[in-house]
């Protein structure tokens, strides 16, 4: 298995993925083995951070003080073109079917995925 | 062959003092009392889980505290299917004659026991601890998303799913048991506090205090008998971002092969009890199981199809919309509430014909389902 990648879970400006070079099964929930054909060489690559909006939901009443602190936010699960699903945040009037990019931001003392719309 | 001999619930709302072994053991001897057994006839218990009260073997921990020894005991954990999971269990283990009367069994002060705060922490913990978690996302918030996609693929719009609150807090106001029995309309739900878009207040369930119990035996005690016809499950993510697409998620795979294991059709189906944590979980449900046509549940809400003296009626309690949801024991409700319609037991509730049953309940993110086919036998 290639060595690991550093992504914004663990604070760096990345979007991550794995890619199994035996099945050619692609995953974003990191695992040290193919979840599809169980092989252990998955390659990880950087995720173009580009890709269409699958759905939203505009949060309004967090749980947290931390998270209070931003409320609304707009919670997304976008499709990445490299071909897998990730949640992030985004602006706040995004639509299904946007394409969108990614940067990053800080959210609860943490980074995360941040999408806009392109163009 | 295994029947649900006896069933017990609270009241849902507060229960200010009670802790969760308290409303687990009012429901427990009322499920015995139902049956009229005493508790050295129970040698099986299966218990959920309390967010307020965790421990790692919470069964014995009930078992000592109510005062069973029982020959097979331990919790289960599946989120909000955990009811119908413990009971297609002890189904089994009816049926395999591992044990003769089996005790499912749960409670928690969810309401009074810790913070809203604190219990809307707890359950956005079922998101991934990596990938989801540190994104502020709560429950709503998962649903929300679900609810986002599947309003645009069926055209299925706010107001629509504001019909299954008002549906529920309905069939709520005549039940004298249940957290919520002021009357709302699709007004009051569109006008109520903007949650995680597009669920609103009114189309989230509330926290209960509240307890539940069944007793599946191998032999019927009673004079009208409630027979488990047969169940089945499917489990196809834990995880949002995870989940298939929207037409190929859980409830469809687990009816189909409850169907299957039963030989029964959803036009044999007179009482439905369908999980319902927020107004898109029992739409999707609905359409998913067969109940309602895609993005056409509203419509028979609208037309009273749902209703007690409608074609199929459901939740007659008033689900966990309005009877209110105190964790695992939210959903055995729908159980407690069924028998009472099989039986004939459900006074002003009580529906023309409640002989064949299809119960459904729904963990995590429409992530585990189980299915259920109860059938009336004389």
């Amino acid at each position: 298995m290639s060595e690991r990648l550093a992504d914004w879970t663990k604070g760096e400006q990345a979007v991550i993925y794995q890619t199994c070079t035996a099945c050619g099964h692609v995953q974003y929930f990191r695992r040290a083995f193919c979840a599809a054909c169980g092989a252990s060489d998955s390659r990880e690559q950087r995720a173009s951070g580009k890709g269409r909006v699958y759905a939203t939901s505009l949060v309004c009443r967090a749980a947290t003080p931390e998270t209070r602190a931003h409320v609304p936010y707009n919670i997304l699960l976008v499709d990445c073109a490299e071909g897998f699903r990730m949640m992030a945040h985004g602006e706040n009037d995004l639509a299904i079917g946007d394409e969108v990019s990614a940067s990053f931001k800080r959210f609860a003392g943490k980074l995360v995925p941040f999408f806009a719309k392109d163009g | 062959m295994s029947f649900i001999t006896g069933v017990g619930l609270t009241p849902f709302g507060k229960h200010e003092g009670s802790s969760s072994l308290d409303l687990m053991s009012r429901a427990a001897q009322a499920a015995l009392d139902d049956a009229g057994l005493e508790r050295a006839d129970i040698d099986g218990i299966l218990c959920g889980y309390s967010t307020v009260s965790p421990h790692i073997m919470l069964a014995t921990v009930f078992a000592e505290h109510f005062g069973i020894r029982p020959s097979y005991a331990h919790a289960v954990q599946v989120g909000g299917a955990t009811g119908l999971a413990m009971t297609m269990l002890a189904h089994h283990l009816v049926e395999a004659a591992v044990a003769r009367n089996v005790l499912v069994v749960a409670g928690e002060n969810r309401l009074t026991g810790q913070s809203r705060d604190a219990s809307i922490q707890a359950l956005a913990q079922v998101g991934h601890p990596d990938y989801e978690v540190p994104l502020g996302p709560t429950i709503p918030a998962y649903y929300g998303l679900v609810a986002n996609r599947y309003m645009h693929e069926y055209g299925v719009t706010e107001e629509d799913l504001a019909e299954f609150a008002v549906l529920m807090r309905a069939h709520a106001c005549t039940h004298p048991g249940a957290q919520f029995r002021d009357s709302i309309t699709v007004g009051d739900v569109m006008a109520s506090k903007p949650v995680a878009m597009p669920l609103k207040l009114l189309d989230c369930c509330p926290v209960s205090d509240g307890g539940a119990a069944f007793v599946i035996s191998r032999e019927r005690t009673g004079e009208a008998g409630v027979r488990i016809r047969g169940c089945a499950q499917a489990h196809t993510h834990q995880h949002v971002t995870a989940a298939p697409a929207l037409s190929e998620l859980g409830a469809e795979i687990s009816v189909a092969r409850a169907r299957e294991a039963t030989g029964l059709a959803i036009s044999h189906v007179r009482y439905a009890a369908i999980y319902d944590s927020f107004t898109i979980t029992l739409a999707m449900l609905l359409e998913d199981l067969g109940l309602a046509g895609r993005g056409e549940a509203a419509a028979r809400v609208r037309a009273g199809h749902f209703s007690r003296d409608g074609a199929m009626p459901l939740n007659t309690h008033g689900g966990l919309l309005s009877y209110g949801h105190c964790g695992v024991g939210g959903a055995m409700a729908h159980l407690v509430e069924t028998h009472l319609q099989m039986t004939g037991r459900a006074a002003n509730r009580q529906v023309r014909d409640a002989s064949i049953a299809l119960l459904h309940g729904d963990g995590g993110v429409l992530s585990s389902h189980v299915s259920m086919f109860l059938e009336r036998v004389r």
